[in-house]
């Protein structure tokens, strides 16, 4: 199995947190993998409009760079990346009609149909590296940590891309079960953040993720694991307006899973980039005393 | 708002319009709410997805394209996997966009984004956001 990794566009600066750490943890891992030389930006978020294909070029063109590798597998840590990618690459294996005119269109390209699998971090976790194997790995159990985990939209829904059963899934809590947290359980925990209603309606944004947040706290939750720059956004980044805004708004620390993860592997916690969370997240961790 | 209906008022360019974009049948929608009691922002839109599926199967095409349902709706897709009809809502939220933003009416206007905006949001928030609300 080859491996390549797509980055995107958040990545390499507002979300460095988010791929130092999780590349960190697949480097401790072993996880042999090859981030694509060549990548442009994914669109973000699929084109829903039946007569849009213009809007499929950019994934696809990802996935081509993928298979001129020589890679059966890509990867994402981005949550809507993985949205963008895997539905794309759905629409190219599955329909004819519309694989054709994509391919025509882009006739400086090689021909594609789909030919690569698109993971996640999280199912390939689960399904390639296994969590026996990954328990193993662990070297600082997150013993005593209550941990929400938090998967949004993209990783669930639509079905045909689901990483998990989309109205109960199982795969988040696992990874911080197999980590050594102590995992809450709470109902928002595949509710909409708002996404990019922050720019468009930025107050019902707002709303709806204090309520996920409250949602967490209430169950019991001291901290939020969540795997998309977006949500970190939404629930992390903008909880300073929150607290100013809501009389019973409460800080609750935000991790992405793989920084979550590097402090329980060993990595040296430089990797995480904590000055990209708000300053509760590494608090919580120091009184915690799983990093100093 | 009461409507007045007759089939004068029903726009069957609209609804071949919507079906063309979406792929969708709205007829099949059944009015259970089911995605209204799912959708997120249920609290903050005056007309919910129910409503907006109700005018779209009447052809209503003034009371439609001014919903505000397919603005704040963030295709977050619970009202999809949820739907007893099987209809996926957010291609009919994304078609009621498309028919105004391929008008060139844009929902947010990016010169009033602040500098100080743009610095601190991340570069996804504004790709899809632009994406879903410009044309």
């Amino acid at each position: 199995m080859k491996i390549s990794y797509y980055p995107g566009c958040t990545l390499k600066t507002k979300a460095k947190n988010l791929e130092v750490s999780a590349l960190a943890c697949l480097d401790t891992l072993g996880v042999e993998y090859e981030e694509l030389p060549r990548w442009n930006c994914c669109g973000a978020v699929y084109s829903l409009a039946d007569d849009d294909l213009i809007h499929i070029i950019a994934p696809v063109r990802d996935l081509i760079r993928a298979k001129e590798r020589g890679s059966d597998t890509v990867f994402t840590l981005c949550s809507m990346c993985y949205n963008t990618l895997a539905r794309a690459n759905e629409l190219m294996k599955n329909d004819e009609e519309k694989r054709k005119t994509i391919n025509d269109f882009m006739d400086e390209e090689p021909d594609y149909a789909g030919e690569v699998r698109v993971v996640h971090l999280l199912d390939f976790l689960r399904d390639d590296y296994g969590w026996d194997k990954l328990k193993e790995k662990v070297k600082i159990p997150l013993g005593g940590l209550k941990v929400a985990p938090y998967y949004g939209c993209t990783l669930l829904r639509p079905k045909d891309v689901a990483l998990d059963r989309f109205d109960k899934p199982q795969l988040f809590q696992k990874l911080m079960e197999t980590l050594g947290a102590e995992v809450i359980e709470f109902p928002s925990a595949t509710t909409c953040c708002g996404a990019y209603q922050v720019l468009g309606n930025p107050d019902a944004a707002l709303d709806i993720s204090r309520d996920i947040l409250s949602d967490a706290v209430n169950h019991g939750a001291e901290a939020m694991a969540m795997v998309c720059p977006l949500c970190d956004y939404n629930l992390g980044h903008r909880q300073g307006a929150m607290l100013n805004k809501y009389d019973d708004a409460k800080e609750l620390p935000i991790y992405y899973v793989t920084q979550l993860m590097a402090i329980a592997l060993g990595v040296d916690p430089g990797e995480c980039h904590f000055e990209l969370n708000r300053d509760s997240s590494l608090k919580l961790l120091q009184e915690k005393k799983l990093t100093a | 708002m009461p409507l007045n209906i007759t089939q004068r008022t029903v726009s069957e360019e609209l609804r071949q319009k919507i079906k063309e974009i979406s792929g969708e049948d709205v007829s099949k929608c059944y009015q259970c709410g089911t995605c209204s009691g799912s959708c997120p922002m249920n609290t903050h839109a005056k007309v919910l997805p129910r409503q907006t599926m109700a005018l779209a199967q009447l052809g209503q095409e003034e009371a439609l394209l001014a919903c505000d349902m397919p603005w704040i709706c963030a295709a977050c897709h619970m009202c999809v996997v949820r739907c007893p009809r099987g209809i996926d809502i957010a291609r009919v939220m994304e078609a009621l966009r498309q028919i105004k933003l391929r008008q060139n009416i844009d929902q947010i206007e990016l010169s009033n984004l602040q500098p100080e905006e743009i610095a601190d949001l991340p570069q996804i928030a504004m790709v899809s956001g632009f994406r879903k609300l410009t044309s």
